[in-house]
């Protein structure tokens, strides 16, 4: 069973790489395929490890233990398993995404929808601007406050030339490339040649992205040459 | 000559790509490795920790991405076994849970590891944001049993574990952006730390936080494995990996130059 793995991964990497000489229905059969399985797989996944475990047992459980309780044979098991009955609530505002559906009804999604950006904007807004703007401002001022000998500090924490020159050209980066994004003032004069040097920062920037970008494709291709090689041509020997 | 280079059929550029690639994956050839300080710091970190920690591991990343950080996987979680720090496996990706488990139990068989006792995998939740912010406040609400379907009050990993409180430090095995979410939501609000082991693509993403120290470490791309298996003494997938890659980025800069030159002296020329 394995190796019918090994050969079908086989097969449907060559059909994908097939597609660097022209495109072709091997390349489009596998791509179909590949799609087709992810969403299947992660629909049947979703259900199994979230609606079932979360929305279906929790409610089962506990209607059936109320109706234990009604019948008058009741343990402490069973109360605690009566919370489960107000999994209902949060099940009826999910349900209501379905009521698209319906263009009578459609106007019920705005309650879901109300409900996830109000979470999503309270929970997001204080977090985002403690880990994004208030820690970053943080980074980039605090090594100023270990340049010795202007502050006292002992001589250990000290930052050394190279980290000084380092935390002097984030300060002008950041400064430089918020410029070149502040619309407010015409960009002409000193303001444009810090926004010209904040381009440059940008174009550092975008290289050192496009590098890793190439770096990180490879990579997969390098894996897949490495399945080819030792584990498809490797089961050669198994199968002639 | 020149119009020929610069007119040459793109194919010929993937067939020099397939043999740099091939022939080091045929003939392996072992390159120098220097250890960078986001690695170092991550191995630092759990080499300091006390036998019987726990750290949690975050398979973000789906089949398609596993090239990357399954070696970062294997190296970290071998380092763990072999000092007695326990870990603990999850998912925020639906596609994951198989291949993580999988996963799991092929680097626990190859140390030993226990089921249960060093190490669980609770597999997959729906909603990124409900399960970081959930598991802050209790695990056991979040997953009520693991991906076997055992209930986690049953597993001895999990007895003294309630939230992140009981965590060392999460490392985030990322093939997208979710490092973020786990930051901004389990750094920033219940203080756990964080460390991000990430495929190549979204390394510059990630500097600014190790630099703020909302990091703790990082493993970057291949390079991130096999430094890592470079400092457990161990070469694997990620030092196979990053040799053959070298000779990849030797060839890409050779023909960027080229490309670049051609185009320069083109623009003289009909100038």
């Amino acid at each position: 069973m394995e190796l019918f793995g090994i050969w079908v991964a086989a097969f449907l990497t060559l059909c994908i790489y097939s597609f660097l000489y022209r495109d072709n229905p091997f390349y489009r059969f596998a791509e179909h395929l590949f799609v087709g399985i992810s969403v299947g797989y992660g629909i049947v996944i979703a259900i199994h490890q979230g609606v079932i475990p979360l929305a279906w047992q929790p409610l089962s459980e506990a209607v059936s233990a109320l109706w234990t309780e009604i019948t008058g044979e009741t343990t402490p098991e069973i109360r605690s398993a009566l919370w489960g009955l107000f999994k209902i609530i949060p099940i009826a505002f999910g349900l209501l995404f379905f009521a698209r559906l319906s263009p009578r009804h459609n106007w019920l999604v705005r309650y879901p929808i109300a409900i996830l950006i109000g979470f999503g904007a309270g929970i997001a807004i204080p977090n985002m601007l403690q880990a994004n703007i208030f820690e970053q401002t943080r980074a980039t001022i605090e090594p100023f406050g270990a340049i010795g000998p202007f502050v006292d500090v002992p001589p250990e924490a000290r930052l050394s030339a190279l980290d000084i020159f380092g935390a002097i050209l984030m300060v002008i980066g950041v400064i430089c490339t918020l410029t070149y994004f502040f619309f407010s003032v015409e960009h002409r004069g000193p303001i444009n040649w810090l926004s010209k040097v904040g381009i440059a920062f940008l174009m550092i920037g975008f290289g050192a992205a496009f590098g890793n970008t190439v770096m990180g494709r490879l990579a997969l291709m390098i894996h897949r040459v490495g399945f080819l090689i030792n584990e498809w041509i490797g089961s050669f020997g198994a199968l002639f | 000559m020149l119009e020929k280079f610069m007119n040459m059929d793109r194919r010929i550029i993937f067939i020099l790509v397939a043999l740099v690639v091939i022939i080091p994956t045929l003939i392996p050839v072992r390159l120098p490795i220097t250890v960078s300080e986001p690695t170092q710091k991550l191995y630092d970190f759990i080499e300091e920790l006390p036998s019987g920690s726990t750290i949690m591991m975050a398979f973000d990343y789906g089949p398609s991405s596993l090239a990357e950080p399954e070696p970062m996987a294997k190296a970290v979680m071998q380092h763990c076994f072999s000092k007695g720090v326990r870990v603990i496996g999850m998912t925020l990706y639906p596609n994951t849970p198989t291949l993580a488990d999988k996963l799991m139990r092929k680097i626990a068989d190859e140390n030993n590891a226990v089921y249960g006792q060093d190490y669980v995998f609770l597999g997959y939740r729906p909603g990124t944001l409900p399960v970081i912010l959930g598991m802050g406040t209790n695990i056991a609400n979040v997953f009520e049993t693991d991906y076997a379907k055992t209930p986690i009050t049953e597993i001895p990993i999990m007895e003294n574990i309630t939230n992140y409180d009981q965590i060392d430090l999460l490392l985030d095995l990322s093939a997208g952006s979710l490092t973020e979410a786990w930051i901004i939501y389990a750094n920033t609000r219940y203080g756990l730390k964080i460390a991000a082991g990430v495929t190549a693509v979204i390394i510059a993403q990630m500097y600014p936080y190790l630099q703020s120290g909302q990091l703790v470490g990082m493993l970057p791309g291949y390079l991130g494995a096999a430094q890592y298996e470079k400092l457990l003494n161990a070469p694997g997938d990620g030092t196979v990996g990053l040799n053959t890659a070298s000779f990849a980025h030797l060839l890409i800069i050779v023909l960027v130059i080229l490309g670049n030159v051609a185009f320069f002296i083109r623009q003289e020329r009909e100038a």
